[in-house]
């Protein structure tokens, strides 16, 4: 595609030093490329602990990255001064996982979304706040009788709109989901994805989508990325992820998938993934999931796999695909 | 031969500032022995309450208001907070969703497995309850038991943490195993091995399992029956199979249709359920799912449904269903193809 991808992430790597530990730190991200295209969905997963949520944080500058670039249309944030990040985080915007935690108990709704507003338009009267916060409470299915109700009121669903509402009074380009249904309840949580994609359409808005519900992520997503104790170790458009996963991890991850029809369940001859993540203090040398992973070579754990183009668009990091000639900094999906 | 457990009409309540929460309403099954049943439903539908009612773990505002409770013919309604003690824990055990805030962070986890072996049999010798601990710990497969015993709660993971509740809820072989949401705070790829591992132990201790869950894929790998709640009632109850091929209540099929497979077609919507959960403390007169139905008529609002037998082992409690629902009163309010 020749038009310019709206997010691009470039090597960017996040480490946190370990308290009284010296020199050791915790590989949360490590070298992560990719980039989204506007207008686009890009899906993130991963266990808990491979580092999906400190590489959205990282890039939306919530921490500071340890190296690695990040663009948005263009412009780096990731070595942005403080005070020039201010009309860049306008443009994006994050919402989170718990909706319980994620609104401040003592606040109104209104003065919940008013936050952003007052936070980047100064000059706005409360009248014109008021007007943009009714239509945004509309937008996302409530009224504005809900303004002046505290959090507390609502269920977890219409917190989560007021969520959606804070992150979307700005009109950003670019919104993090971070897990925004892993706490809903099933019959909620369609709603508010098929929300989330109504706003996508209208408002051309282009998502990082975090979860670990991996059927949920295939379905709101055009691209798919898998993370690993830090590193991206298969990417490629979200229906050849699952039609053909490559890596030993994805395949894994995606046979541990409940699946909610007894007959096929009971046809799963497939075995999932066994043991657990290990340390990201001391990550495994080699590739990180070799000591998981049931074909693993003797090469596996001396030598680092490149992320290389397994075939068209699908970029997998794994000895097993590892083209001869591969160049790893080459590669990008198109 | 009876069932293990047979709870009747139970009904089950809390007092709040705000007035009587009324959590369960009225809720009757059974359970086999050796049989894994899955209880259904989403937050506030009763689920958790109906079983910690059986266990008499309810906090101090609860009240068990009616029904009856038998395990092995006994009314644990009836008995005594000492006899209940000696059934909890030794006959029904139960593990729970968050397997950190479950175990105490300042004793060694074998430690926490012996005390279970010990306070159901005061005459175990140490030595025979570290034995035991052993066993118990190889059995749910913590790798070298013989040094993680020593361990404390932090040093574990999730995975690990849920496998020591398992061996400490096995510790007396107990009949009945209530597990509540035992995999959600996990990953998908720890909650499979949890999974299997629980499909593993039933197949060698044969013991009942009550799966409480919101996830309808795990009860599809696990469970022979299906009990959905919602407003604290008994919705739907189903051998598996003939649930997933062709669920009958309504919101069943809400539930089954809101939960996007492997193979979704990506043009389409999901169809979410309208609507939000019903107010306990003034629980509608009707059936509660009436707000949310796309099939309500007029009674569905005014009048509770009644419980309908659809086959063997096959129960709903849905207007389409009952063989006396008066005809047609007016229109559905919503519009799909009603098939009763």
């Amino acid at each position: 595609m020749s038009e310019r991808p709206l997010l691009r992430v470039t090597n960017l790597t996040k480490h946190f030093p370990v308290r009284g530990g010296g020199r050791r730190v915790v590989h949360a991200v490590d070298d992560v490329t990719f980039h989204i295209d506007r207008g686009t969905t890009f899906g993130l997963v991963g266990e808990s602990g491979c580092g999906k949520s400190s590489c959205a944080r990282t890039i939306i500058r919530i921490y500071d990255p340890t190296s690695g670039s990040v663009e948005l249309d263009g412009q780096e944030i990731a070595a942005c001064p403080a005070r020039e990040l201010m009309p860049m985080r306008r443009r994006m915007q994050m919402i989170f996982q718990d909706p319980y935690a994620s609104l401040n108990a003592r606040m109104t709704v209104r003065d919940i979304i008013a936050e952003p507003l007052n936070a980047h338009f100064a000059a706005l009267s409360r009248a014109q706040a008021d007007e943009m916060i009714f239509a945004m409470l509309e937008k996302v299915g409530l009224t504005r009788e809900h303004a002046n109700r505290y959090a507390h009121e609502f269920s977890g669903g219409q917190r989560q709109r007021v969520g959606i509402a804070r992150a979307l009074i700005l009109r950003p380009d670019l919104v993090i989901c971070d897990e925004p249904i892993s706490a809903l309840d099933v019959s909620i949580q369609a709603q508010i994805v098929n929300m989330l994609r109504d706003f996508q359409q209208e408002l051309g808005l282009t998502y990082l989508f975090i979860a670990h519900d991996l059927s949920m992520v295939r379905y709101v997503s055009d691209h798919v990325g898998v993370m690993y104790l830090g590193q991206l170790v298969e990417m490629c458009a979200a229906d050849e992820i699952y039609s053909h996963p490559l890596h030993p991890y994805t395949q894994g991850l995606l046979q541990s998938i409940p699946i909610p029809d007894p007959r096929l369940a009971r046809l799963k001859t497939a075995s999932g993934l066994e043991g657990d993540l290990p340390s990201p203090i001391d990550p495994p040398a080699g590739c990180r999931f070799h000591t998981r992973c049931p074909y693993a070579m003797a090469v596996c754990a001396l030598e680092q796999p490149p992320l290389c183009e397994a075939a068209p668009g699908h970029c997998v990091a794994c000895h097993l695909h590892t083209p001869r000639n591969c160049d790893a900094k080459s590669v990008s999906i198109e | 031969m009876p069932n293990l457990l047979e709870i009747n009409r139970l009904k089950t309540s809390f007092l709040t500032s705000g007035g009587e929460v009324q959590a369960v309403r009225g809720v009757s099954f059974g359970i086999g022995r050796g049989e894994s049943v899955g209880i259904v439903g989403e937050s506030g539908s009763g689920k958790s309450v109906t079983f910690l009612s059986v266990l008499r773990l309810l906090a101090s505002t609860g009240r068990i208001r009616e029904g009856e409770i038998l395990f092995e013919g006994r009314d644990l309604v009836k008995l005594s907070r000492r006899e209940m003690r000696d059934i909890r824990g030794k006959q029904i055990s139960m593990i729970f969703q968050d397997p950190m805030s479950s175990l105490n962070p300042l004793i060694p986890v074998g430690r926490q497995v012996s005390e279970m072996l010990w306070a159901h049999d005061r005459g175990l010798s140490r030595a025979e309850q570290e034995k035991r601990t052993l066993e118990l710990l190889r059995m749910v497969k913590i790798p070298e038991p013989e040094k993680r015993m020593k361990s404390f709660p932090h040093e574990f993971s999730g995975g690990m943490r849920q496998r020591v509740m398992i061996a400490m809820a096995l510790a007396c072989r107990p009949s009945l195993l209530i597990a509540d949401e035992p995999t959600t705070a996990l990953d998908v790829s720890i909650q499979d091995q949890i999974l299997k591992l629980m499909r593993r132990l039933q197949a060698e201790v044969g013991m009942s399992i009550l799966f409480i869950t919101h996830d309808l894929g795990v009860v599809a790998e696990l469970c022979s029956r299906v009990i959905v709640m919602y407003g604290g009632l008994v919705m739907e109850e189903s051998p598996i199979d003939e649930l997933f091929a062709n669920p009958r209540h309504p919101y069943t099929r809400g539930l089954l249709n809101s939960i996007p497979s492997i193979t979704q077609d990506k043009a389409r919507r999901l169809t979410p359920i309208a609507g939000s959960p019903p107010d306990m403390i003034h629980p509608p007169a009707g059936c509660p799912f009436a707000p949310r139905c796309p099939y309500a008529r007029v009674i569905c609002e005014n009048r509770l449904p009644p419980e309908t037998v659809l086959g063997e082992g096959r129960r709903s409690m849905c207007w389409l269903h009952a063989p006396d629902a008066p005809a047609t009163d007016n229109p559905f309010k919503g519009e799909g193809e009603v098939r009763a």
